[in-house]
């Protein structure tokens, strides 16, 4: 009998690795796989206009109000100051054509109390962002919690905490936001008016959806669980935390990182959504929601006052999914 | 004769297939059934068998990556079959796993320096000279460049990528290495290096491998003795010369039968054996021996009787009832019809 591998063969001394040594004369620094998702990252255009439009926006409002910046000092009034001279009493509508656009009120005024709307737009901006950035941080740390510790830990855990995801998905969110703002008091856990309201915001909409993130992360643990490097650290007498955290995790903060960019979109959403049925922020602290609810009953008089908080809502939400599509096709975990 | 490195007696594993809300076992999948062997210090055992045979499994119960549902572990005179993770871990360091897969087996956010000096962490060892100067001395062992030790996986060849996997199963310094496929994923040209790489640490280290394969030439190349196996049972263990001369299981007569042979003109004088049927499921395996659904020598004590892994000459280990190649066997039991073996 032959073996049709000759393995003793003096073909098989040579080391391909001797070609590389010439050229190891410098430090040989490797790139790592975030690296070169983003320089993937930066030639998709769409992506990096998104980026761009992000990082303006979160930009502009943290500094939109003092102490960091003031830019609504700058360039226009005070958003809660109303400015009744401007308006028309008997149209409600602002005296001025083009809804009172002019340098002085970049972009016009609100009808009724004349408020800038550009000051009140930031002011709004802050809002949005704060709710989105915090309610996606809370599902994110509970979804990553929870989803690695189903699918890494199977089992009845993970049957406990599927169903429990199941749940909070069947959960009717938007009634029970609802009912919760409108059932609440007016100071709880050391908070009062807007911080509380806000507050509730965000722990409604961060605790009701990690369930999307954790049935994510849920999925890549029980695919990563499998592999290999798993087994080999298992082997090399690695506890089931050093697993956790030094193995799993950071394989995971590419799909993480993805999902949370497109919830951060969705949250703003919800938020406006609350804002416009009455529920989020109350008035006079500006926010985009609210600023549509307002303008339903003036849509005729002066539409500027809806166009322009929807078009920030719309700018907002798709500068977000795109940059969450862009790092999607960067970080894509098959091109590796 | 020493006491042996590794001593595996009656092993099974069962995985129990469930069905239904309440997770009712409702049969088990016998994957290993009673599998017993020794592995001598400075030897190499290999492990063949097709896909399925067990042979895999057999690896991680030894390294405890599973947990045996029967029979005994003893590794250096302690017994570990059902020892606890936490008092394992030191035992860890005198054995370690080879991955099959060189693609899988590192974690593609580590760098080399990280994979490497892992086990250096995880068993909280401390090195003469630091981490990084044990790892690129491990790298340049293996046959690496030590200034790839910035570099990540992805950066590799997979003939490369098994040496840094070569090389963290070698940082601890340990007395006995599973091979679980060290190079079936690999080319055949890469094959070799890598065959030859773990040979060479082995005089070096003073190693001792048991080396699970499915390539019958790979295990011929590095083995010291060789145990065939079929349906979670080993039917044959033998010396490698033994067995590969003198192949007594017909199962282990139909493996090397079916290794291509590269001149023509030797395949043309060549009886082939072609085995039909499928490999029986190890859910429900055939009763007595695995293997009289497949075998052109069964008779009716195949399907009733089953045969013990017995020694035969020279310390040939054989389960089967009727033998070839058995010179303390009546010549006319162990021949078979020839009609029922096809030619070529």
């Amino acid at each position: 009998m032959t073996a049709p591998l000759d393995v003793t063969g003096t073909a098989a001394e040579a080391q391909p690795e001797a070609v590389l040594q010439g050229v190891g004369a410098k430090a040989i620094q490797g790139r790592s796989l975030g690296q070169i998702a983003w320089t993937r990252l930066k030639r998709d255009k769409v992506a990096i206009a998104g980026a761009v439009i992000v990082v303006l926006l979160v930009l502009v409002a943290a500094l939109a109000e003092r102490p960091f910046g003031g830019l609504i000092a700058l360039f226009g009034d005070d958003p809660n100051v109303p400015n009744q001279d401007a308006i028309d009493p008997l149209t409600s509508a602002p005296l001025a054509p083009w809804g009172g656009i002019s340098l002085e009120h970049p972009l016009g005024l609100e009808p009724v109390n004349g408020r800038d709307i550009f000051a009140r737009i930031l002011s709004g901006a802050q809002i949005s962002l704060l709710v989105a950035f915090l309610a996606t941080l809370l599902s994110v740390i509970i979804g990553t919690l929870m989803g690695v510790l189903a699918g890494y830990f199977g089992g009845w855990i993970d049957t406990i905490i599927s169903r429990l995801m199941d749940m909070f998905l069947a959960f009717p969110l938007l009634l029970f936001a609802i009912a919760i703002v409108g059932a609440m008091p007016d100071r709880a856990f050391g908070l009062s008016g807007n911080g509380l309201r806000i507050g509730v915001i965000v722990f409604i909409i961060g605790f009701f959806s990690w369930p999307y993130i954790a049935r994510i992360v849920r999925g890549q643990t029980l695919s990563l669980k499998e592999r290999e490097f798993v087994d080999a650290a298992r082997s090399l007498g690695a506890t089931n935390g050093h697993i956790i955290f030094k193995e799993v995790l950071p394989n995971l903060v590419a799909p993480i990182l993805v999902y949370s960019t497109l919830l951060i979109p969705t949250n703003i959403l919800f938020e406006a959504a609350l804002s416009f049925l009455g529920v989020g922020v109350a008035e006079p602290q500006a926010s985009w929601g609210g600023m549509l609810t307002r303008a339903v009953d003036y849509y005729q008089s002066a539409p500027h006052f809806m166009i322009i908080p929807g078009l920030a809502i719309f700018i907002t939400v798709m500068a977000f999914n795109l940059l969450g599509d862009g790092l999607r096709d960067a970080l894509d975990p098959r091109n590796r | 004769m020493t006491e042996p490195l590794l001593s595996v007696r009656d092993l099974t594993k069962h995985f129990p297939v469930t069905k239904g809300l309440l997770r009712r076992q409702v049969g088990a999948v016998k994957a290993v059934d009673g599998v017993s062997f020794e592995v001598r210090k400075g030897e190499t055992l290999g492990l063949v068998g097709e896909s399925g045979c067990g042979k895999t499994t057999t690896g991680r119960l030894i390294t405890r990556l599973l947990e045996p549902t029967g029979g005994r572990i003893v590794f250096e005179g302690v017994d570990i079959t059902h020892v606890k993770q936490g008092r394992m871990r030191p035992l860890r360091r005198d054995m370690q796993m080879i991955f099959q897969d060189p693609y899988s087996s590192l974690n593609p956010r580590h760098t080399v320096g990280t994979i490497v000096g892992a086990p250096f962490r995880i068993q909280n060892v401390k090195t003469e000279s630091g981490i990084k100067k044990a790892v690129q001395d491990l790298l340049e062992l293996v046959g690496l460049n030590p200034e790839h030790y910035n570099r990540y996986p992805h950066e590799f060849s997979g003939g490369q990528r098994q040496r840094i996997g070569i090389a963290r199963t070698l940082a601890l310094k340990p007395k006995l290495i599973i091979a679980d496929e060290p190079v079936s994923a690999l080319d055949v040209s890469i094959q070799a290096q890598v065959v030859n790489l773990l040979e060479d640490l082995q005089g070096e280290l003073d190693l001792t491998y048991v080396v699970i394969a499915h390539d019958l030439s790979v295990v011929r190349h590095i083995s010291d003795r060789v145990a065939v196996m079929y349906l979670g049972k080993i039917v044959e263990l033998a010396e490698r010369k033994a067995l590969y001369d003198s192949p007594m299981h017909p199962y282990t007569n139909a493996l090397l039968a079916a290794v291509p042979v590269p001149d023509p003109r030797k395949r043309a004088d060549r009886d082939r054996i072609r085995l039909t049927g499928d490999v029986p499921s190890p859910i429900n395996p055939p009763p007595a021996c695995r293997f009289h659904t497949r075998c052109w020598k069964a008779q009716d004590i195949c399907k009733t009787q089953e045969p013990p892994l017995e020694a035969l000459a020279s310390g040939h280990l054989v389960a089967c009832h009727f033998p070839e190649n058995a010179p303390d066997k009546p010549a006319g039991v162990g021949a078979h019809p020839a009609e029922e073996r096809a030619t070529t």
